[in-house]
């Protein structure tokens, strides 16, 4: 394009944009969207199967968990139809130094839902959970403050509990909540202790937003006498919580009366099988969300060719005039493209800073974590898009005959 | 007197016709021309009679039907559009009736424009669009964006424009059609001057006044040449 200064260019890409801001914006805007929710979509999924991998593994390798069937039981899945909860005779009968050597504990878990409050502080834990001293133990929970409930306490039904931080700090910010009377789903409970915080795991679950409380008490005064959630099993060390779990599922096939090689009304699981699963599960959700964000780029790209193509037509006339004077048609092509570029660039860069920008907020209850990978790809792709959407519409004004340009009205 | 230089237009059973079959307009009916650096030449001829067509052709922003059309000794068939843009940019400096500025530019850019086209540097075109500028009389004016001018300070710019490169010829396509007597009798006095400096000028007129400027006249009449005459001075 010879001479045709930067100045020169940059002129003509600045004249096409401001002849319609409003219409330039909108353009960008749709970039911008693009390559934002791309950042912020890979951002959430990449973030919740982190939160979920974090949860798993804070289970700790000895840790193996026995669910229904169905996930809650209501719902089992089975074909079984005299499917069976998991009851407090299971986790007895999981505790039998005989039949599980490889077993250390089990002790039931029975989740109820609810709020707690204090003078007129509320906080509604993820779980009310009611269980026997040994969880805390099998499920890697040491208390900061005060002191566990004991055996007594769940043979008497106390209500005593010990909550997690996110609770303590909801109901009594920098005090001490020990021996503080709170009132949880209209019970009034006594706090004993403070869990160690297990740390925030983002995402769908926070480990110190608990309430645990003896399982009798529970079940009187909040959920009743149904089905347990879940049990929690600890085997004896970490290399033998395979056998531990072979021993867990002949236990449970005697207690639920399952025959060898039928489908059985529960599941044994354990860290490495959950985190398998949840990685596929996550994957695919990553994978979904960045479909979406794909989606939304090229609808970007669409705004861009279109506002290209009538950028185009109205200065048809102006190209006509520009090739009777001389101009060349990669000088006419170069000038469009710039244009075009310039667009898309604006909405690749505001849409890395928006988006990363909101990246830094909880996003539906997930701690989105960046990649650098997504906003290159992104603000690349961003770049692309100026070009090819762009350079279509251009080529065919540069193709342009002068007198078929000037004659356009 | 034998031409040393080849004629700077040469045209030779020139047609062109718009459109196809019934509702073909056949505008030029073969025309053949040659035109000698220096010459000063008005085309006349009713409304219609081809001359608008014929001045494209020439200025090569249209391609003739059939016929041959050489520029100095360039057969301008055989060029590419990269070709063309070069001629358009080296050899000719057109002028419209419509001024067709670039809207939203000022007059120093707009008379910049070609040779920023053909690659001379910014500071060498500030300089010769000033020197354009001056010589039309609108060297105060170089700021102004087209539509803060008058109809006849535009054609001016348009005139500095086409000859801010010195160009071998200045085609201009009815450049008063548009403006007032006072007007027309400036821009027929430019043309006049263009023409003393070198440059051949080939002008489309109804206008006696820019007429009598040209020291040759040819009339069309339906596509065909009627009449071609030349005065010596
Ligand atoms: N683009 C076009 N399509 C069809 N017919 C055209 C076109 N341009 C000119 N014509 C016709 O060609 C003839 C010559 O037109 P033109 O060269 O503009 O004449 P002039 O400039 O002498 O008035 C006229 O009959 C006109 O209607
Ligand atoms: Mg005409």
């Amino acid at each position: 394009m010879g001479g045709l200064g930067l100045r020169e260019v940059w002129r003509f890409a600045f004249r096409g944009i401001t002849a319609n801001r409003m219409r330039s914006s909108l353009t960008v805007l749709g970039v911008l969207i693009g390559v934002s929710s791309v950042i912020v979509l890979t951002a959430v999924g990449n973030g919740s199967a982190l939160a979920v991998k974090e949860g798993i593994e804070k289970l700790g390798t000895n840790s193996i968990l026995v669910m229904s069937a169905g996930g809650g039981g209501r719902f089992s899945r089975t074909a079984n139809s005299n499917a069976k909860g998991l009851t407090l005779a299971d986790a007895k009968a999981l505790n039998d130094s005989l039949l599980a050597p490889d077993v250390k504990m089990a002790a039931p878990i029975l989740n109820a839902s609810g709020s707690c409050t204090y003078g007129n502080l509320t906080s509604t834990p993820q779980n009310i959970t009611g269980t026997w001293p040994s969880y805390f133990e099998a499920s890697n929970s040491p208390i900061d403050k005060g002191y566990y409930w004991s055996n007594d306490d769940v043979i008497a039904g106390r209500p005593v509990a010990i909550i997690g931080t996110t609770v303590a700090t909801d109901l009594f910010g920098t005090d001490s909540p020990l021996n503080q009377v709170i009132r949880c789903h209209g019970q009034s409970v006594t706090v004993v202790g403070v869990m160690k915080s297990k740390g925030s795991t983002g995402g769908f679950q926070d480990a110190d937003s608990i309430v645990i409380a003896p399982i009798t008490f529970v079940q009187r005064s909040m959920s009743g006498y149904g089905s347990l959630s879940q049990i929690q099993v600890e085997a004896i060390s970490a290399t033998s919580t395979t056998a531990a779990m072979d021993e867990v599922t002949t236990i449970m096939n005697t207690q639920h009366k399952i025959k060898a090689g039928a489908n059985a009304d529960y599941r044994v699981l354990n860290q490495a099988t959950i985190l398998a699963s949840s990685t596929t599960s996550s994957h695919t959700l990553t994978v979904l969300l960045a479909a979406i964000a794909a989606i939304s780029l090229l609808v970007g790209g669409i705004g861009i060719t279109n506002i290209m193509l009538v950028s185009v037509t109205e200065r048809t006339r102006e190209i006509g005039i520009r090739k009777a004077i001389g101009a060349p048609k990669s000088a006419i092509l170069t000038q469009f493209l710039i244009e075009a570029m310039l667009l898309s660039l604006m909405g690749g860069i505001s849409g890395v800073l928006f988006g990363v920008g909101i990246s830094h907020f909880t996003v539906l209850g997930v701690k989105p974590v960046v990649s650098l990978t997504s906003v290159l790809s992104a603000f690349i792709v961003s770049a692309l898009v100026g070009l090819i959407f762009g350079g279509w519409p251009a080529n065919r004004a540069a193709s342009l005959r002068p007198i078929e340009a000037l004659r356009y009205e | 007197m034998t031409p040393v230089k080849p004629p700077v237009v040469k045209v030779e059973a020139v047609t062109k016709v718009y459109g196809e079959g019934e509702t073909a307009v056949h505008a030029l009916r073969g025309i053949s021309l040659e035109i000698e650096q220096g010459e000063f030449v008005a085309i006349m001829g009713a409304s219609g009679s081809g001359k608008t067509t014929l001045m494209n052709i020439l200025g090569c922003l249209d391609i003739p039907t059939d016929g041959d059309y050489w520029i100095r000794n360039l057969n301008v068939a055989e060029l590419d559009e990269e070709q063309l843009s070069v001629v358009r940019s080296q050899l000719i400096g057109f002028v419209f009736q419509s001024f067709n500025l670039i809207p939203r530019t000022s007059a120093a850019q707009n008379v910049e424009l070609p040779l920023a086209y053909q690659g001379v540097s910014l500071s060498n075109r500030r300089k010769r669009a000033q020197i354009a500028l001056d010589s039309v009389g609108l060297g105060d004016r170089a700021r102004h964006e087209p539509q803060e001018l008058s109809g006849g300070q535009q054609q001016r710019v348009a005139i500095a424009r086409a000859l801010v490169t010195n160009p071998a010829m200045v085609l201009a396509d009815e450049p008063t059609g548009a403006l007032d007597t006072q007007s027309t009798k400036e821009i027929s006095e430019l043309l006049h001057k263009i023409n003393e400096n070198g440059s051949t000028v080939i002008v489309i007129t109804h206008e006696e006044e820019v007429a009598r400027a040209a020291r040759r006249v040819i009339r069309l009449r339906d596509g065909r040449v009627v009449e071609d005459t030349k005065w010596v001075a």
